[in-house]
C-alpha cells in the first residue's frame, strides 16, 4: 500500500471481562475514538483476543476496508502478536497495528474512574495519531542453526539435553563443576516415594556421558553469549584440569596418593577430599581434576606424587585454560539454585553449636555414599535421642526472603522419616504452614504424622545451649512458640536440622547481561509470560529451565526441561523463523557522513563506506534499538516502527485531551 | 496548581515498560496524570521528543530505562544518561526548571518503584505549577528574544 493513500483506522476497545471496564467507562473511549480523524471504526467488546473478538476485528478490516487497528486492551507484551496475526489474516502489513496498554498501566493502577477513562482516551488519542504513520514492513526470516547449548548439568540440563539429543540433534551441556548430576546427586532419598535419588539420577549422568549427540564440558563456563535467535556464537571457557582425560583410566591410584586434605564442597564441608579428586565416587565425567588453588605441586612447585604413581601419564601440570566457540539455534538455561545461607542462621547456633545442621549438610549425612556412610550420628559419633527440625529458615520472612521455597516441607517431612527410621529418635517439627501441595504430598505428611513425630506450629527463635534444669544440661534447646496452643517453648534436643530454602544459584548476574534476560526481586529469571510461556524468555531462543525462574521439586524441574526441549525442537523441524523488521536503516541522501551513528551502535552494526563517504546499515547486525536514530543529527538514520514523526505524533496525542 | 498535572514518560520496552506492566499485574496505584510512550531502548530518546512533549503541553517528562549495566542493547542506558544531563542544561537555557525532566533506572521487577517514582515527580511536577511553555515559548508579535 502507498503510502500516501488515506488511513482508514478501526478502534476496537476491549472490557476484558470487567478488568478494564470496571474503572474505564469504556462507552466514552468509543465515543472519543471514533470522533479523531482517520476513525472509520470504533466499537468494543468484552473479551477481543477471543476467537468472536478477533473475527469482529477481521469482518470490519473487510466491512470498512480499513487499512490500520487499534485495540485499547491489554500490555502489548501479552497480545500485541495476536492482534498482527488478525491483520496478517485480513491479508494487512501485520505493523499497520498498534495497541494502547489501558489495562496494566491505567485500569488496574487507577482508583478514580473519571481519571482513568481520561488516560484512556489519551492512550487511544496517541496510538490513532501513531498508526496512521505506520509503513509496511516486510517480514524477515533467519535460518535456525541446528545445535542446542543446555547451560547447567543438574537434573534439569541433563533431562533436556537427553530429549534433544535423542531426538537426533547435537546438544553442547556446560557445567561449572567436574561432574554433573548437580544437587540431586547430593541426595539419597527423594520425596514423597523416598525412592533413592542416585538409583534414578545415574543411569541419566551415564547416558548423558556416552551419547554421541552430546558434547559434555565439565568445569566449563559460558563467558560470552552474541547473535540472535537461530544464530548465538558462544565462549565457553574450561578450566585447566591438569589431567588429561584422554589418557586416564579413572583407576584413582592418584586420589589415594595425594597428601592434601581439604573441606569437600560436594560433602558441604563434613568430609575431606584431596587436591587431585572427583566430585564423587559415580560422578560423569568419572576422571579426576586437580583444584590449583590446593595442590603443592601448583602452589610450591613440591610433591607431584599423583604424577609419579600415574602409570598412564595422564597427569599434566602445564595444562591451561582453554576457550572454545560453538553456534547453535537456542539456548536452554538450567543453572538452578543454592541452598540459601541466611545470617540468621547463627541465632540458631548454626556455626557455633556442633549438632546444627542445614538441610544440605543433613543430606550429606543421611546419603549412604556420604561421611558417615548413611548413619545419622552427632559429632561425638552417638546416636541422636531427640532431633529438631526447623521450618522456613530464611523462607517467608521480610527480613531474607519473602517467597516460599516449596520444597523445603516435604524435605523436613522426609527428614522426620529418615531420623526415626534410622534412629528412632523423637522428633519435633517446628513450622509456620505445612505446604505438601504436589501428587501424593499430602499422604505423604500424613504417613509421617502417624510416624508419631510431634508437629509444633510456630517459628524458633533462637537455639541455646544454656540450660534451665537438669533435662536441658548437655542438650541444644530450641526455644519457640506454639501459636496453636498460645504457650512458650523450651525444647531440649540432641540435634538440630535447618530447612533453609532455595536461592538463585551464583553467577546468575552473569548469566542475565550474557543472555539479556530479567531477574525478578528475588533473582530468579522472569518468564516470557507466567501462565502462558513458563519456560520461554523475553529473549527469542532463549529458554528457562528448572529452578533458575523460581524454586521447583524435581518433578517439575523435569518437566520444565522437557517442555524447554520440545522448544527448542520445534525450531529446529521449523528450519526458520520470522524476527522483527524492527530494525533501522540510513538514508542515503541525507546522510553526511559524520559517522557519529557508528560511534553508539552497540553491535557494529554501521560501517563507513569511503567511497560514498555516507555510513552504511548491515541490517543482519541491527537489533532496532533506535540509538543511531536519535543521535543523527540530520536525520538519516531512521528506526523502523520507532521512527521520529511517529512517536512524535503519539506524544502529539496522548496530550491533546 | 490550578489543573491537574500532565506528564508524558518515555519507558524502554523490555526494562521499565515490564516493570510498569508489572505495577498494574500487582494492582499498585498510582498517580493517572502519567501518559506512557513505549520505546525499544531509552538509547532512542530524542533530545526533541523531550522537547515536543514540554512543548505540546506536558508539565514534565519522566524517562526510564534500564538499571546500569542490564541494558538489553548493552549500553543505550548510558546514551540516555549522557543525553539527559545535557538536556537539563539546555531546557534550563530555555527558562524552563531542569526538575520538570526525571531520568530514572527501572528494572522489570521493581513494579512498586515505579508507582513511587512516578507520584513522587508528579508531586514535585504539582509544586512547580503549570508550564504552558506552548504559550509562553512564542514571542509576541514583533517582538523578538535577545540571546543571554
Amino acid at each position: 500500500m502507498a503510502r500516501n493513500e488515506e488511513s482508514r483506522v478501526g478502534v476496537f476497545v476491549c472490557h476484558c471481562g470487567v478488568n478494564i471496564s470496571s474503572v474505564v467507562n469504556i462507552d466514552k473511549v468509543v465515543q472519543a475514538a471514533s470522533q479523531q480523524e482517520g476513525v472509520v471504526v470504533a466499537k468494543d467488546y468484552k473479551f477481543m483476543c477471543s476467537t468472536p473478538g478477533q473475527e469482529m476485528i477481521l469482518a470490519d478490516i473487510k466491512e470498512h476496508k480499513l487499512n490500520r487497528i487499534i485495540v485499547a486492551a491489554c500490555s502489548p507484551r501479552l497480545h500485541e502478536e495476536t492482534f498482527k496475526k488478525v491483520l496478517f489474516t485480513a491479508g494487512l502489513n501485520p505493523y499497520f497495528f498498534q495497541m494502547a496498554n489501558i489495562r496494566e498501566q491505567d485500569a488496574w493502577v487507577t482508583e478514580d474512574k473519571e481519571l482513568a477513562t481520561g488516560k484512556a482516551i489519551s492512550l487511544v488519542t496517541g496510538a490513532i495519531r501513531r498508526v496512521r504513520l505506520h509503513e509496511s514492513l516486510p517480514t524477515r526470516e533467519v535460518d535456525i542453526k541446528p545445535g542446542v547449548l543446555v547451560i547447567g548439568g543438574g537434573i534439569t540440563g541433563i533431562e533436556a539435553a537427553l530429549q534433544i539429543a535423542d531426538a537426533g540433534h547435537k546438544v553442547v551441556l556446560v557445567e561449572r563443576e567436574p561432574s554433573i548430576g548437580g544437587h540431586m546427586a547430593q541426595f539419597d532419598k527423594t520425596f514423597p516415594t523416598l525412592d533413592c535419588s542416585a538409583c534414578i539420577l545415574t543411569p541419566k549422568m551415564n547416558s548423558v556421558g556416552t551419547h554421541p549427540n552430546i558434547n559434555l564440558m565439565t568445569s566449563s563456563e559460558v563467558t560470552d553469549v552474541s547473535g540472535y535467535i537461530g544464530n548465538y556464537d558462544v565462549t565457553v571457557k574450561t578450566k585447566a584440569r591438569f589431567v588429561n582425560h584422554d589418557l586416564c583410566t579413572s583407576c584413582g591410584d592418584c586420589m589415594e596418593k595425594c597428601p592434601v586434605k581439604v573441606p569437600s564442597e560436594f560433602d558441604e564441608g563434613l568430609e575431606k577430599r584431596g587436591a587431585i579428586y572427583t566430585l564423587f565416587p559415580q560422578g560423569v565425567p568419572n576422571k579426576p581434576v586437580i583444584d590449583a588453588e590446593n595442590c603443592l605441586m601448583l602452589i610450591k612447585e613440591k610433591c607431584g606424587l599423583c604424577e609419579k604413581v600415574c602409570e598412564p601419564g595422564a597427569i599434566d601440570f602445564k595444562d591451561r585454560e582453554k576457550e572454545t566457540s560453538i553456534t547453535v539455534g537456542s539456548i536452554i538455561t538450567a543453572t538452578g539454585y543454592k541452598f540459601a545461607k541466611p545470617s540468621i542462621l547463627r541465632d540458631y547456633g548454626y556455626g557455633i553449636f556442633d549438632n546444627v545442621l542445614t538441610a544440605p549438610e543433613f543430606e550429606r549425612l543421611n546419603n549412604s555414599a556420604g561421611p558417615t556412610v548413611g548413619e545419622i550420628l552427632l559429632k561425638d559419633g552417638g546416636k541422636p535421642q531427640s532431633v529438631a527440625i526447623l521450618h522456613c529458615i530464611g523462607s517467608r520472612d521480610k527480613n531474607f526472603n519473602e517467597y516460599c521455597s516449596k520444597v523445603c516441607c516435604m524435605y523436613s517431612l522426609k527428614f522426620s522419616h529418615l531420623v526415626k527410621e534410622k534412629t528412632g529418635a523423637e522428633v519435633f517439627e517446628f513450622y509456620i504452614d505445612i505446604r505438601a501441595a504436589g501428587k501424593s504430598y499430602e499422604e505423604f505428611y500424613d504417613r509421617i504424622r502417624e510416624e508419631d513425630v510431634h508437629f509444633i506450629r510456630g517459628k524458633v527463635g533462637s537455639v541455646t545451649n544454656i540450660p534451665l534444669n537438669d533435662e536441658e544440661k548437655g542438650k541444644l534447646v530450641v526455644i519457640a512458640e506454639n501459636t496453636l496452643a498460645g504457650k512458650r517453648l523450651r525444647v531440649p534436643v540432641d540435634m538440630v536440622i535447618l530447612s533453609t530454602g532455595l536461592e538463585c544459584s551464583d553467577g546468575v548476574t552473569d548469566m542475565t547481561r550474557m543472555l539479556k534476560l530479567s531477574i525478578d526481586k528475588d533473582g530468579f529469571f522472569i518468564e516470557k509470560h507466567p501462565k502462558l510461556a513458563p519456560t520461554e524468555t523475553a529473549t527469542d531462543g532463549i529458554y528457562i529451565a528448572g529452578c533458575c525462574s523460581g524454586p521447583k521439586d524435581i518433578p517439575e524441574s523435569v518437566a520444565s526441561a522437557q517442555a524447554t526441549a520440545a522448544m527448542a525442537l520445534k525450531l529446529i523441524s521449523k528450519g526458520k523463523v520470522e524476527v522483527e523488521a524492527t530494525t533501522s536503516w540510513i538514508n542515503e541522501e541525507l546522510c553526511a557522513g559524520c559517522k557519529l551513528c557508528i560511534g553508539v551502535c552497540p553491535y557494529n552494526a554501521i560501517e563507513y563506506d569511503e567511497e560514498k563517504g555516507i555510513s552504511i546499515l548491515n541490517e543482519v547486525l541491527c537489533k532496532g534499538c533506535g540509538t543511531c536514530a536519535a543521535t543523527c543529527p540530520n536525520g538519516a538514520a531512521m528506526a523502523r516502527h520507532f521512527n521520529d514523526q511517529q512517536i512524535l505524533n503519539e506524544i502529539e496525542g496522548v496530550l491533546l485531551s | 496548581m490550578n489543573r491537574d498535572p500532565k506528564i508524558v514518560a518515555f519507558l524502554c520496552h523490555w526494562c521499565s515498560y515490564t516493570g510498569a506492566d508489572l505495577a498494574g499485574t500487582s494492582r499498585v496505584k498510582y498517580s493517572p496524570h502519567v501518559r506512557i510512550i513505549r520505546i525499544m531502548c531509552s538509547g532512542r530518546i530524542d533530545t526533541a521528543f523531550v522537547l515536543k512533549a514540554l512543548r505540546e503541553g506536558a508539565d514534565g517528562v519522566l524517562i526510564c530505562g534500564c538499571h546500569p549495566g542490564d541494558c538489553h542493547y548493552q549500553s543505550g542506558n548510558d546514551k540516555a544518561l549522557k543525553r539527559h544531563i545535557m538536556l537539563k542544561q539546555m531546557i534550563g537555557q530555555f527558562g524552563v526548571e531542569p526538575e520538570r525532566i526525571r531520568l530514572e533506572w527501572i528494572s522489570a521487577s521493581e513494579g512498586d518503584l515505579f508507582a513511587k517514582i512516578v507520584d513522587n515527580f508528579t508531586e514535585q511536577v504539582k509544586n512547580l505549577g503549570p508550564l504552558n511553555w506552548k504559550e509562553t515559548m512564542r514571542p509576541k508579535s514583533g517582538e523578538y528574544h535577545e540571546q543571554t
